[in-house]
């Protein structure tokens, strides 16, 4: 039985580089990083320090120091979505500018944070203020952002923009530098999740012009339960674990070492294979596009054809629902996601399809192909092979299909 | 833990009764695509029984599997007796559905009820 996997904007298989790094640090190398006057702690303490070069190096953050006591920019976190909530949280929480920007296609991470803003009456501290406005900006039918939108939506009051990189659904890069710059006339912080551009496309946050970046080790290679947010110097961001003082008192909790090592090394491994790796997933890409449009009739692409992450392709098939298409292609052992895996809970179709403007019932059949360092030309030959063929079961079953 | 019981999976993979009846004695469309979720039944009745029935459906798994057992349930049995079926006891009789596909996919018992109303309505039964 084959096992293709193309689900990779959900997680990527860790790196056995990754994996090898981190197993001393599950084991001997136990060492609390605080415990900095023996051996074993400072041997783990310096381990996270190199790791956070690692991770800056790759993001264009190239002035973090051998000492760990020295400022530095790169902050570890659980994930993308600590990162996220700490971003949107930190720049609002007990400030008096309340006002939040950001689209209609974020993460949930995103969104449901500036939402629980929206509502919130802020800390206990300042419980008086009044809770946050959010604006949330369209984006057109390949999943791109109007510059004019946000320069209309921006306020004196507004404290954060917040705008994904590249869309984990559809893979739209969205003009970040343009949008930071906007923002910064404004006076704002400027945030933008990139966990799915991070470790796939180059990503300099000096030449983004970004405040605040969120990304995630699990999507390139490195293992889960670790991320990072970049925290441009003099940017005044809250705490968002209060505690024992680690992170320079802005995220406390004892590292996780393992992870941390391991997001380290997957960085590394990124930076050194990103340019090649792009090339040759953009071109997977589009053998596969071509291939299924050849073969299967009435699919679509949906986001952007040109400006996306090189290695996802989402496509919309007419007369078909994704959770079948998605079991069916199973069977045959390829594993696909069907909208967002994270609206897999939900029977909503994806909010990122809606927002680009695909009809409810279209969204319902539209499937995303996502690849990978570890996805090879003979994998994308198997699924051209075998997906008409799935399709047309699925459409001969169909009520809809007039085929 | 699978989403889905061996059953469903078993029904989704194999299903059964796909298709249309051809010059059907009554025929029930249930669902809309908007929801994601559509199916239409039709049957062929016989001596107040049901003699044929088949599915056609655009939806999950769960409501492919649904749609198949409900054909699989209703087959046979006399017209009263397939308006016993509903959607708790085609779940039941699927090892059970997960909560969040409980209402939107679980309607093929809907579209048996609404094919049987179409086959008294055509036939005079009444409801």
């Amino acid at each position: 039985m084959k096992n293709i996997y193309l689900d990779n904007a959900a997680t990527t298989r860790p790196a056995p580089e990754v994996v090898e790094a981190m197993l001393p640090y599950l084991g001997e190398l136990f060492g609390n990083p605080s415990s900095k006057y023996y051996g074993v702690g400072q041997i783990t303490r310096a381990a996270v320090q190199k790791a956070r070069q690692q991770v800056g190096r790759l993001i264009g953050v190239n002035n973090i120091s051998d000492n760990p006591d020295d400022p530095y920019e790169i902050y570890f976190t659980s994930g993308g979505t600590e990162s996220d909530n700490w971003a949107l949280k930190g720049a609002v929480m007990c400030k008096s500018k309340k006002h939040i920007i950001t689209s209609a296609f974020e993460h949930h991470a995103v969104l449901e944070t500036a939402e629980m803003l929206e509502k919130s009456l802020g800390c206990n501290v300042c419980a008086k203020q009044t809770a946050c406005e959010v604006t949330i900006l369209p984006v057109d039918s390949t999943g791109l952002v109007n510059p004019d939108d946000l320069r209309k939506a921006l306020r004196d009051e507004t404290a954060i923009v917040s705008i994904m990189h590249a869309n984990n659904e559809i893979g739209t890069i969205q003009p970040i530098k343009e949008l930071a710059a906007i923002t910064h006339e404004r006076g704002a912080l400027f945030h933008t999740d990139a966990v799915q551009t991070v470790g796939k496309i180059p990503v300099d946050v000096n030449d983004l012009g970004v405040d605040l970046l969120s990304m995630s080790g699990h999507k390139f290679h490195g293992p889960k339960g670790i991320g990072a947010l970049y925290i441009r110097k003099g940017t005044r961001l809250d705490p968002f674990l209060n505690g024992g003082g680690q992170e320079r008192a802005l995220r406390a909790g004892t590292h996780n070492v393992a992870g941390i090592v391991g997001m380290g090394v997957a960085c590394e491994l990124a930076m050194k294979n990103m340019e090649a790796e792009a090339k040759r997933e953009r071109a997977l890409v589009e053998t596969l596009w071509q291939g299924l449009s050849d073969r299967i009739p009435k699919i679509h692409r949906n986001g952007h054809p040109e400006i996306r992450l090189p290695g996802t392709l989402n496509v919309r098939f007419e007369g078909a629902e994704g959770e079948a298409i998605l079991m069916y292609m199973d069977m045959m052992g390829v594993q696909v996601s069907s909208g967002s895996a994270c609206s897999t809970g939900d029977i909503k179709p994806s909010h990122v399809l809606l927002a680009i403007g695909v009809k409810q019932e279209e969204a319902h059949g539209s499937i995303r192909f996502s690849l990978s360092h570890d996805t090879t030309a003979e994998d994308i030959q198997y699924v051209i092979d075998t997906m008409p063929k799935q399709l047309d079961m699925i459409r001969q079953m169909s009520v809809t299909w007039k085929g | 833990m699978n989403t889905y019981s061996d059953k469903v999976m078993d029904h989704f993979q194999n299903p059964r009764n796909v298709g249309e009846v051809e010059n059907a004695d009554g025929v029930g469309e249930v669902g809309n695509p908007t929801c994601g979720d559509m199916m239409r039944i039709s049957i062929r009745v016989k001596e107040n029984r049901i003699d044929e029935i088949k599915f056609k459906t655009l939806g999950c798994g769960a409501a492919i599997a649904t749609s198949s057992m409900t054909t699989e349930l209703a087959k046979g049995k006399t017209i009263d007796e397939a308006m016993q079926i509903t959607r708790a006891s085609v779940a039941e009789a699927l090892d059970g559905l997960p909560p969040e596909k409980m209402h939107c996919s679980n309607l093929a018992a809907d579209g048996l009820h609404a094919a049987i109303n179409d086959y008294r309505k055509k036939h005079g039964a009444g409801e």
